[in-house]
């Protein structure tokens, strides 16, 4: 069992956890994820680490409430456990030591994006980040992130806070601009790493992302979570999660985010019901 | 040849085994062999010669006591024929059920060169399964020695062949903890045998068995990211691992329109419904989607286990598809026709070359070639060889590949010194499974692709004996 020791509201229907689990911790990097099971009846969901503690033996994540195990977790407490908690999965990212990169997280995507600035900022490089958000509440960690930032830019749909747009607007004025980028990274939702992507493509600046595919097993053995990059398939569990941006088919991605949509639903009316849920 | 007398008539064919109709259990997850009673069992324990050839017991990589538990079983003393089994197989009731008793022991029997022979893995099932449901588990079983006083050995991966290992060792005086990647040990008995071939309870019982004899199973650990060998041998004090960490690597075909929605690796489309129970979604949170028209490619026993959970799941046409014939399917027989009597179909002799979806990436339909046999390869199998022109489409909405699963390459890749074979394999001494690595053993479909439950079960018992030898010299 994986007890909560630290749960807190960042936003509306985002909330960050911090879990222990000591050999999860002891080898983590950033980059990586877990794969967490909440109870008997539960599925088996990838969740990217958004910090760990080697000390303290935790894990943090930062999980937004959209689907059935996420909002079963949302009903847990600090002292409940986890049932299975699986991990530090993935390869690791492969930062930069130098020169100057681009951090652009877009709603939740910004908590494993976090302890990527720190590192890079940690290892000196020049970090621009961007985040983006639906409006000011739903923005989460800019202050940790603009601790280790040497630029930070904000933007939201609705103009509540920072710039009214994308995250690609104030990208593409950087790049205007002049600013000398070496590298992107982009993590949040599919289709704003699709659109970031296509801006980098366009000025050919190299680009990571890193997926949030469907996955069960998350060690290479069922193939749920496939990917196509540069034409050829691989398993986002252990050839990535993150991958270089321009070689991966975005619409593939997006559709097969889709195929449990309807059961999902199911899943849910199940859970508000009430009929569910340790009873 | 004239037969010696009989004291009873000599009765040419099995014991039939009970079974589900097949019009019933093509709708439930429930077993289909329904096992013998007392009385079936005792009948075709009478079919047994006791010949004192007793060729049967070579065709066993566990070397059970074939005829002495059948003898056991005749004298309907059953208990005592599960203790004579139990002495070699740590896990009968599994073995009794998926064996392929045809190519191991009834091969050998004697009763098999004249007429059918004797049902040596029913007559397991039923001692096995008498033992589980009228014992008690022994307070603390037998030790055959003391030999390991508690020096620790690691085993990765909780499958037939690591159970194996670990029982063995734990019965020597080892103090033995397997490491599992996923959260519920038993490896392919658990995530990839469905619930009607082989009852989850059933491999769970004989898994409380394996921690009864004193071995500790840690889930939920993955060997190379959470800890690696190295760290085992290094920092957590084991002085030797075994490593049998099975074929989970799921192989896709590479054709267009592999990565559509509705198409599933076997791999995927048995874990989501064994491990995870999606058969009995929303009850169970993980989700699975099959369709009214299931294809299935491949011939194997995976592709014949595919086959017939989709059908359990509710499709209503599921189709196998194989290239070669009848006659090259390496699935058993014995499932075969049990798949045929459920309304499964079989397309022999033909081949996808592309599936086809909808503009929301959904499956719709298969393309397929059809073949030819060739010449035989250097496996001595005739190689099928597509015609020309021959391409025909068939409307399906699912399509389950399953054509095999290459070794898992986690380990193998991030342990050092680990000499690796041309298809992933750990290359281990057939004997004692001694790698290339002073310490670390390996056995199971980790070392010899995907094969069978009993080979693996053999495999972990070499082992076993290999470690014990090794660390009884080291000291
Ligand atoms: C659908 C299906 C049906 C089959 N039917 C039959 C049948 O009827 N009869 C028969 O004899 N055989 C059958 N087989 C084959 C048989 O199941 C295998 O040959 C056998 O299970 C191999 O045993 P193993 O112990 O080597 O590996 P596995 O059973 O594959 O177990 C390996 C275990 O290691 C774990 N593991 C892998 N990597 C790691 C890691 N890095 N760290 C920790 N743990 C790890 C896995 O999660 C798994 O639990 C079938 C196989 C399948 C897939
Ligand atoms: S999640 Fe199963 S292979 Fe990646």
């Amino acid at each position: 069992m994986y007890p909560i020791q630290v749960k807190r509201t960042l936003a509306p229907g985002v909330r960050l956890y911090e879990i222990s689990a000591p050999l999860v911790a002891r080898k983590a990097q950033p980059g990586q994820f877990v794969i967490v099971r909440v109870n008997e009846t539960g599925e088996r969901i990838p969740l990217t680490i958004a910090d760990y503690d080697r000390k303290m033996g935790t894990i943090t994540m930062v999980v937004q409430e959209i689907g059935f195990t996420t909002k079963t977790l949302a009903k847990m407490e600090v002292g409940d456990a986890l049932l299975d908690f699986i991990g530090p999965l993935g390869n690791p990212s492969e930062l930069r030591d130098s020169g100057t990169v681009v951090c652009i997280g877009g709603g939740v995507g910004c908590a494993p994006l976090y302890p990527q600035v720190r590192a890079l900022s940690q290892k000196g490089v020049n970090v621009i980040t961007i985040v983006g958000a639906r409006s000011a509440e739903h923005l989460i960690l800019t202050r940790e992130l603009g601790r280790y930032s040497n630029q930070l830019h904000i933007a939201t749909d609705d103009g509540s806070q920072g710039r009214k747009g994308f995250v690609t607007d104030i990208l593409k004025d950087l790049i205007e601009q002049g600013t000398p980028i070496d590298q992107v990274i982009a993590i949040g939702p599919m289709i704003m790493m699709k659109v970031v992507t296509g801006v980098t493509k366009q000025y050919n600046l190299p680009t990571m992302i890193s997926l949030n595919s469907l996955m069960v097993d998350g060690t290479g053995m069922c193939g749920s979570c496939r990917v196509t990059v540069g034409g050829v398939t691989k398993f986002a569990c252990v050839d990535g999660p993150e991958f270089d941006a321009h070689q991966v088919d975005f619409d593939e991605q997006m559709k097969r985010a889709a195929v449990y949509r309807d059961q999902e639903a199911k899943a849910l009316a199940r859970l508000d019901c009430g009929c569910r849920n340790g009873h | 040849m004239s037969e010696k007398p009989k004291k009873k008539p000599l009765v040419k064919v099995k014991r039939p085994m009970p079974e589900q109709d097949p019009h019933v259990r093509a709708g439930n997850f429930d077993e289909v062999a329904l096992g013998y009673s007392a009385e079936d069992a005792i009948a075709e324990a009478e079919r047994c010669l006791q010949c004192k050839e007793q060729n049967c017991k070579q065709g066993c990589p566990v070397e059970v006591d074939i005829p002495e538990f059948i003898a056991e079983i005749k004298e309907g003393r059953f208990a005592e024929a599960a203790r004579v089994i139990r002495r070699k197989n740590n896990l009968p009731a599994i073995c009794g059920r998926v064996c392929p008793q045809e190519n191991q022991c009834e091969q050998y029997c004697l009763m098999g060169k004249k007429f059918e022979p004797v049902g040596i893995g029913r007559l397991e099932r039923f001692v096995a399964d008498y033992a589980l449901q009228n014992e008690q588990p022994e307070e603390s079983p037998a030790r055959e020695s003391a030999s390991g006083s508690g020096r620790r050995v690691a085993v990765v991966g909780s499958g037939p062949a690591g159970l194996t290992c670990a029982a063995d060792l734990a019965r020597m005086g080892y103090q033995v903890t397997i490491f599992e990647a996923l959260h519920k040990s038993g490896g392919v008995l658990v995530y990839g045998i469905p619930e009607f071939r082989l009852p989850k309870r059933v491999v769970q019982t004989e898994i409380d068995y394996v921690q009864s004899l004193g071995v500790e199973i840690k889930v939920n650990t993955v060997i190379s990211k959470t800890l690696s060998v190295d760290e085992l041998l290094d920092e957590f004090g084991f002085e030797a691992v075994f490593i049998g960490t099975g074929a989970g690597a799921p192989r896709f075909m590479r054709i267009p329109g592999e990565n559509l929605i509705g198409v599933y690796s076997a791999n995927e489309f048995l874990t989501r419904t064994n491990l995870m129970k999606a058969y009995l979604f929303p009850e169970y949170a993980t989700p699975i989607r099959v369709g009214r028209r299931v294809a299935v490619v491949g011939a194997g026993n995976v592709a014949v286990d595919s086959a017939r959970t989709a059908l359990r799941l509710g499709a209503e046409s599921v189709q196998i598809f194989y290239r070669r014939s009848r006659d090259e399917m390496p699935a058993r027989l014995e499932e075969f026709l049990h798949a045929e009597e459920e309304g499964i179909e079989f397309n022999f002799l033909i081949n996808p070359v592309r599936i086809i979806g909808d503009e929301r990436g959904w499956v719709t339909g298969m393309e397929c070639i059809r073949m030819t046999l060739g010449e035989p390869d250097e496996s001595g199998r005739r190689s099928p060889v597509p015609v020309d022109g021959s391409n025909c489409e068939f409307e399906v909405d699912t399509v389950v590949i399953a054509i095999g699963q290459s070794p898992n390459p986690l380990v193998p890749r991030t342990t050092p010194g680990l000499e690796i074979g041309r298809r992933g394999t750990i290359v281990a001494d057939e004997e004692t499974g001694q790698t290339s690595r002073e310490g670390v053993f390996a056995g199971g479909d980790i070392v010899t692709g995907a094969a069978t439950v009993i080979l693996a079960m053999g495999a972990g018992k070499k082992a076993a004996r290999a470690i014990d030898a090794y660390l009884s010299a080291k000291y």
